[in-house]
């Protein structure tokens, strides 16, 4: 008994990565200022989204998690088997279209966070750029994964800073468990942003990619999928202190409309100077893994996807198309961040609809594969599970189209 | 004009013409069986009937092939019926991962490229090669939107990208459908064990599986010696338990002893059980030892004689293990009670004559450097590098010869880090 346990701890160490950073990454610079924002302007209010947000998030990953451990292949070599080059080209193009402006973000995120501090951009990005591209182009799998690990574990900093802020405890925890709804604009474009941006279509890859690059099998699957909650729990953690933080700081005080996450940070000084730093740290760390993970993602996906060789542990020679994608996304995520006057905003409101269009594909087509006999024979999924997956699928597709909606509006008005 | 070559993505949604020049539906997919032409397109598979009706047209009822359509000699076509012997082009192998065996990779299957040939007055198509790369991205993605010969036009910008299909392993799990569709082993068992190590490790579990379950066992025990410990593991213990035996016997002891050694205890003690006794002791004597010790890194595959031996005992000893000449670069000496007393360089016995005493063969200066069991990895790094040894000699407590490390050991330790 008490050796069984030891067994199952030692295999839950050994498949830990993959679905702990794919969640840890999902709290982007995007999520932080979303976080962010909910938090400075509604208090503890959008708390008891972070409920249903894990459930989606849970679901979603685990049905990836279990077809890379059973099947031993990446969602984009499925897809490509199962339906076709067509279609697996459509899919991925948008992935790097939203992926490419994801990247641009998050060299922003860098940038900013940074300049907190009296860096400038000019140094802060370039610097970042390259030793992203060193870390993936001469590292294995295996260190790169723990310096990813290790970049997770910095995330604590929203936790410390959250309790420096001394919010109020009580309304956190009561709010966390009472759904409150307002017929307000304002209040109901942020929880669609809020649930919306939870699950992105980069992550169905990466952790699928992850999971059988680890060399994750059917047999350890039940640690994994612990790994995959225990991963999506953490996040929400994450997001959780992020809102409070916000909500102590900023809403207690005077509830406002922030610019970017950096003007949170700088809403935080007034606790201390080790709040504001934490927080701008933990932009900093979140910017830079994100911008570490999402061109690699996508240069995998991509090239699997369309049978090209790919891989860290492969050379620059051995694949090319691999390497240039990456690099191509780095530079052009990087390089728009220093040109004066570029338009970020309507990027990024752009991404938002290139995202809405692509993960209804990606979620319908992930949850018709996970349903196929010949791929997951014993594995798929059970009619209960198909029902839960199949409603978090649709109230996902639901919010991202109305996210659509919101972000054409902005884009026709800005 | 006549085409001499046509792809499979120009073949898919070909019409077909009857005698009169009607049409009759497009064609869907191509089928060869292996088992009567290796390379001839046997069959197509016909939709007709605004796609409701599927029909076989057989490659002897085909008069003419081109760019616009299949035109046919014979129009008493037959149902679609499922068969077992039957490799169907677009189902089996479009856009699957097959093994290119001589550029040693796995890759994904684009398109395919057809020879129009003649034969007995009809035109029959012959499978020439797999097509990767951007070219036949290219003709996939403009496949049924824009006219076959502009595809043809557009494509000469791209440089090619193909494989020989005799060149080419279709990886199926199931081996009663390998045996129906004639997939032959060879391609694969003449490869590097290293490079089908890296091939093997590339594929998904089930397929991984089934190609070490196929394959010489010999040649598995090889390749699977190349691979990490982790997808040794896994994949023996997929096998069954006579079949894993056997491929362990066939690796080095220490090798063996490592893969059981990640292995949990009820199935390692399983596949022991299976195994033949000689080669079952050594590895069960291996597997007592820490594997960070000497005694875990160290193999049994040593040649000793005893130290009243003469050069041509110890040739006829070497001859005896011949399975190790090979690799074998150090010959020891031992006294009756198997204590290690010298090692001679096994070159030194081509100088000798035969009648010398293997003693007289040992310099004054020939100290021998070993180790003891017990005696931690990092001890005979140490003693590796500040010696600058090849070999070894591993002794228990009572300075009995144990067991040899050899360099590629040490540098599988070291790439271990």
């Amino acid at each position: 008994m008490l050796k069984r346990l030891r067994r199952h701890i030692a295999v839950f160490f050994a498949v830990i990565g993959p679905g702990f950073i794919t969640a840890m990454v999902d709290n982007d610079a995007g999520g932080i200022f979303t976080y962010s924002q909910a938090g400075a302007k509604y208090g503890y209010l959008p708390l008891w989204t972070l409920a249903p947000i894990t459930l989606l998030l849970v679901v979603t990953q685990e049905m990836c998690a279990r077809m890379g451990a059973v099947t031993g292949k990446g969602l984009s070599d499925l897809i490509r088997e199962e339906f076709g080059l067509r279609t697996t080209f459509v899919v991925m193009l948008l992935l790097v279209l939203t992926n490419l402006t994801n990247v641009m973000a998050n060299f922003a995120g860098v940038a900013s966070s940074l300049e907190l501090f009296g860096i400038t951009r000019y140094i802060t990005v370039p610097a970042a750029a390259v030793g992203v591209w060193l870390l993936v182009v001469k590292g294995t799998y295996e260190r790169v994964e723990k310096v990813f690990l290790a970049a997770s574990s910095v995330y604590i900093c929203y936790v410390i800073s959250g309790f420096l802020v001394k919010p109020d405890w009580t309304q956190a925890a009561i709010y966390s468990v009472r759904p409150v709804l307002m017929l307000e604009p304002g209040y109901l474009t942020m929880l669609v942003g809020m649930v919306g941006t939870s699950v992105a279509p980069w992550m169905q890859f990466y952790l699928q990619a992850a999971v059988v690059e680890k060399g994750i099998t059917a047999r350890e699957y039940k640690e994994s999928r612990l790994e995959v909650i225990v991963g999506c729990v953490a996040m929400t953690v994450i997001a959780f202190f992020i809102i409070v933080a916000c909500a102590g700081a900023i809403h207690d005080v005077a509830p406002r409309d922030i610019q970017d996450a950096t003007d949170a940070a700088l809403g935080l000084k007034p606790f201390g100077q080790y709040a504001f730093l934490l927080f701008a740290i933990g932009l900093f760390n979140a910017s830079l893994f994100a911008a570490c993970i999402l061109p690699l993602s996508t240069a995998y996906s991509v090239c699997e996807g369309l049978g090209f060789e790919s891989g860290v542990n492969k050379g620059f020679r051995e694949a090319p198309v691999f390497y240039w994608l990456f690099t191509l996304l780095i530079v052009v995520g990087g390089g728009v961040i220093l040109i004066p006057g570029f338009p970020l905003v309507k990027m990024i409101l752009l991404s938002q609809v290139i995202n809405g269009a692509l993960l209804p594909l990606v979620l319908i087509y992930m949850i018709l594969l996970v349903n196929k006999d010949r791929l997951m024979k014993k594995w798929k999924n059970t009619r209960f599970y198909n029902f839960v997956g199949w409603t978090s699928v649709v109230i996902l597709i639901g919010l991202t189209v109305a996210l659509v909606i919101l972000s054409l509006r902005d884009l026709m008005s800005a | 004009m006549a085409e001499e070559i046509l792809y499979l993505t120009e073949l898919l949604g070909l019409k077909v013409y009857d005698l009169r020049r009607r049409p009759l539906g497009r064609v869907r997919d191509a089928v060869l069986v292996p088992r009567l032409h290796p390379v001839r397109v046997d069959r197509y598979l016909v939709a007709g009937g605004g796609g409701y009706v599927w029909l076989y047209v057989r490659h002897d009822q085909v008069a003419r092939i081109t760019l616009d359509g299949i035109y046919l000699s014979d129009e008493l076509l037959v149902p679609y019926h499922a068969d077992e012997y039957a490799l169907r082009l677009v189902r089996d192998v479009l856009d699957q991962q097959i093994i290119d065996a001589r550029g040693r990779k796995v890759v994904r299957v684009t398109d395919i490229t057809f020879e129009i040939r003649q034969e007995a007055g009809h035109d029959v198509l012959h499978v020439l090669e797999v097509d990767i790369g951007m070219r036949a991205v290219l003709r996939r993605l403009l496949q049924g939107w824009v006219p076959r010969r502009w595809i043809r036009k557009l494509q000469r910008r791209v440089p090619p990208n193909s494989i020989r299909w005799e060149l080419c392993n279709i990886v199926e799990p199931d081996p009663q459908r390998r045996l129906r569709l004639n997939i032959s082993m060879e391609p694969l068992e003449q490869m590097h064990p290293a490079d089908l190590a890296d091939i093997v490790e590339e594929l998904s579990p089930e397929d991984r599986e089934a190609i070490i379950e196929a394959i010489d066992t010999e040649v598995a025990a090889e390749a699977l010696s190349e691979m990490d410990p982790e997808t040794q593991a896994q994949i023996i213990e997929s096998l069954d338990a006579g079949k894993a035996a056997d491929i362990l016997e066939e690796m080095a002891p220490d090798e063996a002893a490592d893969v059981l050694g990640e292995l949990e205890e009820e199935t390692s003690e399983e596949i022991l059980e299976e195994m033949e006794s000689a080669p079952k002791a050594e590895v069960e004597e291996l597997l007592e030892y820490d594997e960070n010790t000497a005694g875990g890194l160290m193999n049994t595959e040593f040649i000793a004689v005893h130290e009243d031996a003469t050069v041509a005992d110890a040739v006829e000893a070497l001859r005896q293990r011949q399975d190790l000449v090979d690799s074998i670069n150090t010959l020891f000496i031992i006294d009756t009670d198997d204590r290690l007393r010298a090692a001679l360089p096994v070159g030194r016995l081509f100088l000798a004559k035969p009648s010398a005493k293997v003693t007289e063969l040992v310099r004054e200066d020939d100290e021998v450097i070993r180790t003891n069991t017990g005696a931690p990895a990092s001890r005979v790094l140490e003693l590796f590098d500040k010696y600058n040894l090849l070999t070894l000699p591993v002794v228990d407590e009572e300075e009995r010869l144990a067991g040899v490390i050899t360099a590629d050991d040490i540098i599988s330790v070291l790439r271990g880090r």
